[in-house]
């Protein structure tokens, strides 16, 4: 018997990112879709950005996992619509992320192309505060607009001297 | 006692997976709807393409670490737009050819990208200064091609413009804190901005394909974004104390194939391996 669409999302919701294994795919919000097509199972991913490497990788591990459970008949599919945001990361996964020393994305806040740093720029500067993950302060400066990977930021703490990630809204 | 010669053995295609395919030119019609959009997507594609290549070429390279990742992930960005955008042109022709395969097996006359982003890297202030040239156009072409009439083109372009967003606010405060930097850091900013300035217009010429695609309200009339263009990049140059060169002569032929020499180094480096081995795979 082919399993319920509800006991595939359970299976999925305990496979690793594989960048940040603290949280999982279904914490990230890249898991569209579970369906059946007939008996084909159809599960539909979208990208978090359009060159992130992971992405093979994400859809090498989804099919690991359920062909483990075993699943045969699979077809994962790539969905480009909506876009993903990280205003899809659950709540848990945001206090994970704090926890592994990433500052979590602060909604609201993506680059708008210009206006953001136009803003900024006649407000007279000044980076977004992002607090620290480990002290919490939020004496902190952005050293770099692309961290680790595409969708980090390099930040550093001017009271506990750290440096840290800060996952980018997107 | 001579030493023993080695065996040479000669690379052959018979271990490698697929036939050998000769992929150069469309065989759509000119002038169809379907080579006019393959057309569009390839001059979209083929300049993140390019400029996706050229940023690589600083991995490894770079004044600072941050700075080697920073320009290490926008490539990333733009070689993943890229995937996108030349997979939809395969998609469009429907001759069997994925994005790889216009990638590196057409050779220089077939690429269609902008002049600007096959130059050279020149120093960091350079690369960072054709950066934001064409960043301060890509961000609006993307917006623009949101609304697009063809709902592949606007999906697209919704995600790469995420993406482009954050390229633009980088580039645009790193023009700005080099150029009204060190004497040292102005003098190299209003260097690039002199040698890069008469390879920007093209962005703004269209031609009869541009033309069709925006009466059929596929993609923008490149005209249309000159503008927008002018009056960001007039801001940010001011406040970086650079001075935009008066002359208003633009080199053009990329869109059409017609390329400059740049152009042929970066392809010998970035297609030798199918080119030496034709259809190896990962």
């Amino acid at each position: 018997m082919a399993p319920s669409v509800a006991q595939v999302w359970d299976w999925l919701s305990d496979v690793p990112d594989p960048e940040i294994p603290v949280i999982t795919l279904t914490d990230l919000g890249i898991i569209r879709d579970v369906a059946y097509d007939g008996p084909t199972l159809v599960v539909t991913v979208t990208p978090t950005y359009s060159g992130c490497p992971a992405t093979a990788f994400i859809n090498l591990e989804i099919e690991r996992r359920l062909r483990e459970e075993g699943v045969t008949d699979l077809r994962l599919e790539r969905q480009l619509s909506p876009a993903w945001t990280s205003d899809w990361i659950k709540p848990e996964a945001r206090e994970a992320l704090k926890a592994y020393g990433i500052a979590p994305p602060i909604d609201g806040t993506a680059a708008d192309g210009v206006l953001a740093g136009r803003i900024a720029r006649l407000a007279g500067g000044g980076n977004l505060v992002v607090p620290c993950p480990r002290c919490g302060s939020v004496h902190t400066e952005k050293l770099s607009q692309f961290g680790s990977t595409p969708c980090k930021a390099s930040y550093r703490c001017t009271d506990c001297l750290e440096p840290f990630d800060y996952f980018k809204c997107i | 006692m001579v030493a023993p010669v080695p065996e040479v053995r000669l690379a052959t295609n018979a271990n490698m997976a697929g036939p050998v395919v000769f992929t150069g030119q469309t065989p759509l019609t000119p002038g169809t709807p379907e080579h006019d959009l393959f057309t569009g997507l390839t001059r979209l594609g083929d300049n993140t393409l390019i400029l996706g290549h050229r940023v690589s070429e600083w991995c490894g390279h770079s004044p600072i670490l941050e700075e080697d990742i920073a320009l290490a992930n926008m490539a990333l960005d733009l070689i993943g737009q890229t995937q996108l955008w030349l997979g939809l042109a395969g998609a469009v022709e429907g001759a069997g050819r994925t994005a790889d395969d216009l990638a590196f097996l057409r050779d220089g006359w077939d690429f269609s990208n902008i002049l600007l982003v096959e130059r050279p890297n020149g120093d960091f202030g350079q690369t960072l200064m054709r950066q934001f040239l064409f960043d301060a156009w890509h961000q609006p072409m993307l917006k623009a091609l949101e609304g697009s009439a063809d709902a592949r083109v606007a999906e697209i372009a919704a995600k790469a413009g995420k993406e482009v967003a954050y390229h633009v606010e980088r580039s645009a405060d790193l023009v700005i804190r080099l150029g009204d930097g060190t004497e040292e850091s102005h003098t190299r900013m209003q260097r690039a901005l002199d040698a890069l300035w008469t390879y920007c217009g093209e962005m703004f010429i269209g031609d009869a394909i541009d033309a069709r695609l925006a009466a059929a309200g596929i993609m923008p009339a490149p005209e249309s974004l000159r503008p927008g263009w002018d009056a960001l990049v007039g801001e940010v140059l001011a406040e970086a104390t650079l001075t935009p060169p008066a002359n208003p002569y633009a080199h053009t032929g990329g869109k059409q194939g017609k390329h400059t020499e740049h152009l042929g180094h970066l392809l010998t480096s970035m297609q030798w391996l199918q080119r030496a081995y034709p259809g190896a795979k990962w």
